[in-house]
């Protein structure tokens, strides 16, 4: 005679799993094939980065701030330089600015090319990855000539950039930017009216408004659920106000509508880049301020003061005054911000990042109750996690 | 940054024995409260419908070691509406590290919190699941309190 089983079973998915990016583990109870509950268990990538803040100087920490997430390092140098520049009351130089959000906006691509493959690849289709990653090879070499770093840049600085963007550069980005909204339309063609896609996205994993709001999502999980959420136009910063963009808005809440999200994003992205070409200022990359920024090297060695200035800042740092800011940005992951502590001396007192990673992946749970294994791994790949920005 | 200076007068109109201490810097404005005041300042800043604080962006742990009281947990909120962000702090004691749960306010709270404890040690009153979620489970000590020392305790470097 043979027996049903009646109790649930517990599944471990991962540590490490192809969705997400770094390693997670989610422990699932299944009823059959159904997810009755599930936790994610996070911290197997976790260095103690704030910590690490508070034993290092504000420039020292920057390249830090890259390793939180390979996908788009750039923003967490972003969130950073202005959490500092902030607590300094530091004046960027208007070119820096567009400089920043030119490659803040060229990492938004990278990350949502890479997003869109391996979340396809998630769901069973190969094709889109092989095409992502051309596209993004050629944002990778676009920074490469920026800046020597391919995946993580450190090309931010604390009033600025590191250096000021090569020959030839604009160019390159010209070429990119006038045929990538057509590669856009040459993923839409593959995926968005294909019914087997469709059949895994649509009104799969759904995250009402109020759910949304609850649960501190952001970033394009919060623009998938109907709200409209973005620190680039509610909270302009760095002359975001200057460019002409939308943010995309999707009411279902599912997975398919993140997805739409983020195509959307890619092209507004791209308008962006064009609008900085179009407009890029003159003038300096680095702010003018010998106490908080480096002099430049020819200066140290001709003039005594810029030499003292350049050893005080390498030696000791500068020492902000007493007080604490917080500064955000628009990850490609949502509200990616920075909340430093200043007790007056050259080490921050204490650094908290604000990971959007980490706070959409807490709204796991409510999105997969009830729902098949099968669409656990769809929701959590199209949650766009990056684990190494999340565990910190 | 969009600061709330109306959050403040509010805050100061509504408990005025509450508000203790207001702090401003670089435009950005925050208030401190006694933690048996915690759960109805947090409740009226997103109920009210002027400041509808709906959103909890994060909350963390600061520790001002050896200073009495030593911790501080900070609760940095934006509203959707407005589009304004606000700070809210509350001091605790090294011997009593204890403040209430804010998740039946904000669901986001709870990662939030379990990251304070895990981190800083301290501890959530009413948290449904407050157990360590970067640091393994048997972890001893807590890594962002300024007496741990940065390279770890001695049997583990």
């Amino acid at each position: 005679m043979e027996e049903s089983r009646t109790e649930t079973l517990m599944l471990n998915v991962g540590p490490h799993h192809p969705s997400t990016h770094g390693v997670l583990r989610v422990i699932v109870e299944l009823d059959g094939e159904r997810v009755v509950d599930l936790k994610p268990d996070l911290g197997f990538l976790h260095r103690g980065v704030e910590k690490l803040a508070e034993s290092k100087t504000y420039h020292q920490f920057i390249p830090v701030t890259d390793r939180l997430d390979y996908m788009a390092a750039s923003y967490n140098n972003f969130a950073y330089c202005l959490a500092v520049e902030k607590l300094l009351g530091l004046e960027v130089p208007r070119r820096a600015q567009y400089i920043r959000v030119l490659i803040g906006e060229l990492n938004r691509i990278f990350s949502h090319l890479f997003w869109l493959g391996t979340h396809a690849h998630d769901l069973g289709a190969m094709t889109p990855i092989f095409y992502a990653l051309r596209e993004r090879e050629e944002i990778m070499n676009l920074l490469e000539m920026c800046c020597g770093g391919r995946l993580t840049q450190t090309y931010f600085r604390i009033g600025g950039v590191a250096a000021d963007l090569p020959e030839g550069f604009v160019e390159k980005v010209r070429q990119f930017t006038s045929h990538f909204p057509k590669r856009v339309e040459e993923y839409e063609t593959l995926l968005t009216d294909n019914p087997i896609w469709k059949e895994r996205a649509v009104g799969v994993g759904v995250l009402s408004k109020q759910e949304a709001i609850a649960m501190g999502a952001s970033g394009p999980m919060a623009r998938g659920s109907g709200l409209a959420l973005d620190v680039r136009k509610t909270n302009p910063y760095s002359s975001y106000e200057d460019f002409d963009f939308e943010i995309p808005v999707f009411q279902e809440g599912d997975v398919y509508s993140r997805y739409l999200v983020r195509m959307e994003e890619m092209r507004q992205s791209t308008r962006i880049i064009d609008q900085v070409l179009d407009h890029l200022p003159d003038g300096p990359y680095l702010a003018e301020a010998p106490k908080l920024v480096p002099p430049p090297k020819e200066r140290t060695l001709t003039e005594i003061e810029a030499l003292i200035h350049h050893f005080i800042l390498y030696e000791e740092g500068f020492k902000p005054p007493v007080g604490e800011v917080y500064a955000c940005v628009e990850s490609p992951r949502g509200e990616m911000g920075y909340y430093l502590i200043s007790d007056g001396s050259p080490k921050p007192f204490r650094l908290k990042i604000r990971p959007p990673a980490f706070v959409n992946l807490e709204s796991l749970a409510t999105m997969t109750r009830g729902r098949l294994l099968a669409d656990l791994i769809a929701i959590l790949s199209s949650v766009d996690i990056v684990l190494a920005e999340i565990d910190r | 940054m969009s600061e709330e200076p109306k959050a403040v007068e509010k805050l100061q109109e509504k408990f005025p024995e509450a508000v203790k201490e207001v702090g401003e810097f670089r435009g950005q404005s925050w208030v401190v409260v006694p933690r048996e005041d915690l759960l109805k300042v947090c409740e009226f800043l997103r109920d009210d419908p002027d400041l509808n604080f709906d959103f909890l962006s994060f909350v963390c742990g600061v520790d001002y070691f050896p200073r009495e009281p030593r911790f501080e947990v900070v609760y940095q909120l934006y509203s959707t509406k407005t589009h304004s962000r606000f700070r809210l702090k509350t001091r605790v004691s090294s011997q009593d590290a204890t403040v209430p749960s804010v998740t039946s306010i904000w669901p986001t709270a709870d990662w939030h919190e379990r990251e304070t404890f895990d981190l800083m040690g301290i501890n959530f009153q009413g948290h449904p699941d407050l157990r360590r979620i970067l640091l393994p489970a048997d972890w001893v000590g807590h890594p962002l309190r300024k007496d741990y020392p940065l390279r770890g305790p001695e049997s583990i470097s």
